[in-house]
């Protein structure tokens, strides 16, 4: 009988996460293959694709922008007990506020003047479409996973309503903003390198990845160094123990949801006012989603969610390129295959846990003897 | 198989269970090293220990939840493989958790059927149940209402009930895991009379537990287990408690706390018709009035569930006050003037909360973050808006120093301490600002004996500081070696104030169950 042992850090935070991804690609390159293609190629296509020129590489980094910022909305409501499926409305009201601060005051300041006033109104929209299922969670006792899902299709008719009617360039059909002014958008990557001397393909990189990388470190802070974060992680774990110690659990659950809903609305930094550099319709396309999955997969950690964010970036990106190179590979198998990382690295997440626990229960057993034996 | 018959000629008397040399290792930790143990047929047999001495690993292996490391288990003179529990039941071997297991909304009847229906059709299987049920009560002298609601029960009978279950899937041998942990002296008393009939009737019973006077008082034998090994096994008879308190714990212990006699001096928590209703509108506090003066300790006696948890709650700011008033010093908290719990503990009120794992602690923190619980805000353990990892950190060592909480390891998870020593931070968090007024809950449940006599000096030397100091407890054993004064809570009311030296268990145990009985009776007038 073999017993279960508990798994070092290095295995829980970093071999599970790399088999359930192995596990992920084994299971897709099934499916390839059953399609009548080598698995192998198609592994070499993506990969390339993602990470083999500088053009790709652009657009992966592109994506892990938005990923990012989702990861870590979705990861900080966590912490606090709350699932928050309403990445997707949040981030998309964001732009509203983006869109707004950018068109009122691009023609009045350059883009670096415009970049924190256009964070605080993203952050503040997508805290205040965050704000509201946390407070119906709260006091009203609604659960915030159902109103968050209702609250992402009033923000997409809400937002489809304003396009149409009041924030369309007049005399187009299009239903998208002006574009912001030339020197109040945000510097697109090839832009700022060409300005050191290096050329690179233009992709709609720009600079918000590191507004990304701030906010991971900043939610770090947050959540592991500050009293707040102390009592998101304390009505997360034990909401007893928080009223206990003097935290109002509601007024928290409020608190954690708003600072989700703000990180979400960062997405339309790297949308409305970086890649787009206007609003469009539906500029979010499914970060909001994805980043539950970066979140599960980065064990709702910045360090983790950075990771996640590169992988499905590289995913979306290579995936791409996989179905412009294969004519049997179509889009839809493309999102099949993403769907397989999603099933083996978010849901089937703790799969290989217990088995991985007895297998170190095992191997320890086994040092244990010859020891004994010595 | 020859070997198994010579091992039955042996020995004169026959065993119901032979464990020889049992190992069983977690990781590191030798749960059971060469645990022998045996119960002869028809004898009640106790285990002692402290927590994590090996007892429930060892009744684990025998109930078959855990497969034992190397050993052998003889179930009737005959070698057995005990691979899981359904096969435990078919040895004849029953057990009684020390939480029950039963269905609150099903009746007696459906709970000790449920997984042994035996026919497709629950009519029949019912039918022949209450017949089979009906011989077994008989015998044992067990008698439950087979139709009556587990919910509608008390805790005592709900006890009879999974012993009939047991019972009913044939076993001869009982394993009870701390089974007077909820019951009231006299339910107690009812619990050892059933025992003794079963012995009677050749059923070997197995007695978890770490009350002593109780092994003392049912048991016919008893083994002492010390950290994972046997340590002896010895005649009741010929035994006592001071010397198994010795034997468990590896060294002399006070069961009796020593202090000097109580000299209260001014007021310093007074209620006055406290009144709580709960959401049901059955009200958990009836009409409450007491009052803790400085330099007493204070305890509540009663059965769990009877007020106590709420009584903790409101004092603490946790629950609202509805009805009535809490004056702590010179503040009055009532309907219109309610005080979160920061504000409370601002007045100088410290709270060990009654069940730790709910409210005093939380396991995946580290034991640092649990040392600053209720105190995270204050100006000692933040810097310029962040926590102040190196003041928090200090403080820790300093309380784990200075409680002997082991191991003295700040950043291990809170989950990862034992009982005791998560017990001993809690307090020692609660007591490290010297408290005016100290809330305790269940000072000791699940820890050690030697960590009680401990955790029993440091609230007697807070009461000879001048502290006001309330216990809640269900051992009464500890409320009267603990305590000044005693106050006794049934159905959220005060139904007894006494001085602990002019009481005893007894007497304790009597107002314990007083409006409860009358309850009763009342109900059942108003049936006929």
């Amino acid at each position: 009988m073999s017993k279960r042992a508990k798994l070092p850090v290095w295995a829980d935070v970093a071999l599970i996460p790399l088999i359930n991804v192995s596990l992920a690609f084994l299971a897709a390159g099934v499916v390839v293959a059953l399609i009548g293609e080598n698995p192998l190629a198609a592994v070499e296509v993506l990969v390339r694709g993602a990470f083999g020129y500088d053009e790709g590489v652009g657009y992966t980094l592109y994506y892990t922008t938005n990923f990012i910022f989702t990861g870590l909305a979705v990861a900080v409501a966590f912490h606090a007990g709350l699932f928050n499926i309403g990445g997707e409305g949040q981030a998309y009201i964001g732009g509203l506020g983006v869109g707004l601060v950018c068109l009122a005051l691009d023609h009045l300041m350059p883009w670096w003047m415009l970049l924190p006033i256009a964070i605080g109104a993203g952050m503040l929209f997508g805290a205040a479409w965050a704000f509201i299922p946390g407070y119906l969670q709260a006091y009203r006792g609604s659960h915030v996973v159902i109103t968050t899902i209702m609250f992402n299709f009033i923000a997409s008719a809400l937002m489809v309503y304003l396009l149409v009617n009041v924030l369309i360039k007049p005399g187009q059909m299009a239903p998208e903003t002006r574009d912001i002014a030339e020197g109040a958008s945000l510097p697109l990557m090839h832009e700022l390198f060409a300005q050191f001397g290096i050329k690179i393909t233009q992709t709609p990189l720009n600079l918000s990845i590191f507004v990304a990388l701030i906010a991971a470190f900043l939610v770090w802070v947050l959540i592991w160094r500050t009293r707040w974060g102390y009592a998101i992680r304390m009505i997360g774990h034990n909401e007893s123990a928080a009223v206990y110690s003097g935290i109002n659990p509601k007024k928290m659950v409020v608190v954690a949801m708003a600072i989700s809903g703000s990180l979400a609305g960062l997405v339309a930094i790297n949308e409305v006012m970086g890649a787009q550099g206007r609003i469009v319709l539906d500029f979010v396309a499914g970060s909001g989603f994805t980043g539950i999955a970066v979140a599960l997969m980065g064990r709702n950690h910045p360090v983790g969610i950075i990771l996640a964010s590169l992988l499905f970036g590289a995913l979306f990106q290579g995936g791409a390129e996989l179905a412009f190179e294969f004519s049997t590979i179509t889009r839809d198998l493309v999102v099949v295959i993403q769907g397989l990382v999603i099933l083996f690295c978010g849901a089937l997440a703790y799969m290989m846990r217990a088995p991985l626990e007895r297998l170190f229960g095992l191997v320890g057993a086994r040092a244990n003897k010859s020891e004994e034996a010595r | 198989m020859t070997d198994v018959q010579q091992q039955g000629q042996q020995g004169p008397v026959s065993h119901a269970i032979r464990l020889e040399k049992i190992n069983k290792s977690f990781g590191a930790v030798h749960a059971n090293a060469d645990v022998s143990l045996d119960v002869e047929t028809g004898e009640i047999h106790a285990i002692v220990g402290e927590n994590g001495a090996g007892k429930s690993t060892l009744m684990s292996i025998l109930y078959g939840f855990y497969a034992a490391d190397s050993g052998r288990i003889f179930v009737a003179d005959s070698e057995v493989e005990i691979s899981d529990s359904k096969k435990a039941i078919k040895l004849g071997i029953g057990m009684v958790h020390q939480h029950f297991m039963l269905v609150e909304n099903f009746t007696v009847l459906e709970n000790i059927v449920l997984g042994a229906e035996g026919h497709w059709s629950l009519t029949v299987s019912l039918g022949s149940a209450r017949r089979r049920l009906q011989e077994i009560s008989d015998t044992y002298g067990l008698s439950v209402d087979l139709d009556a609601l587990i919910s509608e029960l008390p805790v005592g009978l709900q006890q009879r009930v999974e012993i009939l279950k047991a019972l009913y899937r044939g076993a001869r041998i009982l394993i009870l895991d701390e089974p007077t942990g909820v019951l009231t002296p006299q339910e107690v008393d009812q619990l050892f009379a059933i025992l003794r009939t079963l012995k009677q009737q050749g059923v070997s019973v197995l007695l978890i537990t770490h009350k002593l006077q109780e092994v003392i008082a049912i048991s016919d034998r008893v083994s002492v287990m010390r950290a994972g090994r046997m340590v002896d096994t010895l005649n009741t008879a010929s035994t006592n408690r001071e010397e198994l308190a010795e034997l468990m714990v590896g060294r002399k212990v006070l069961l009796r706390v020593d202090k000097e006699a109580a000299e209260p001096k001014q007021v310093l928590l007074c209620t006055q018709h406290l009144t709580w209703i709960d959401d049901s509108g059955v009200p958990r506090l009836d009409d409450v009035s007491f009052e803790v003066r400085a330099g007493e300790i204070v305890g509540i006696a009663g059965v769990s569930g009877n007020g106590q948890t709420e009584l903790l709650r409101v004092l603490s700011g946790m629950l609202d006050v509805q009805q009535g008033s809490v004056e702590i010093d010179d503040t009055t908290i009532d309907a219109n003037h309610q005080m979160t719990p920061k504000e409370v503990r601002h007045l100088g009120v410290g709270h060990v909360a009654e069940d730790r794992h709910r409210d005093g602690m939380v396991g995946a923190f580290e034991a640092q973050e649990t040392a600053i619980m209720g105190f995270q805000d204050e100006p000692e353990f933040n810097r310029s808006g962040l926590l102040d990892r190196a003041a928090i950190n200090q403080h820790c060592v300093d309380l784990m120093d200075e409680f002997d909480v082991r191991p003295a390891a700040p950043t291990l998870k809170s989950g990862g301490f034992s009982g005791g020593n998560q017990q001993k931070l809690v307090i020692a968090r609660e007591m490290a600002p010297k408290p005016k007024i100290l809330l305790v809950g269940q000072p000791t449940r699940g820890v050690d004996i030697g960590a009680i006599e401990f955790i029993h000096q440091q609230i007697v030397a807070l009461r000879d500081a001048g502290s006001a100091v309330l216990v809640v407890s269900v051992e009464l054993e500890e409320i009267l070696s603990l305590c000044d004064r005693i106050l006794v809570m049934s159905e959220g009311r005060i139904v007894g104030d006494v001085l602990a030296s002019e009481t005893d268990a007894r007497s304790l145990g009597l107002m314990m169950s007083i409006s409860r009985s009358g309850e009763q009776q009342k109900q059942q007038e108003a049936a006929q």
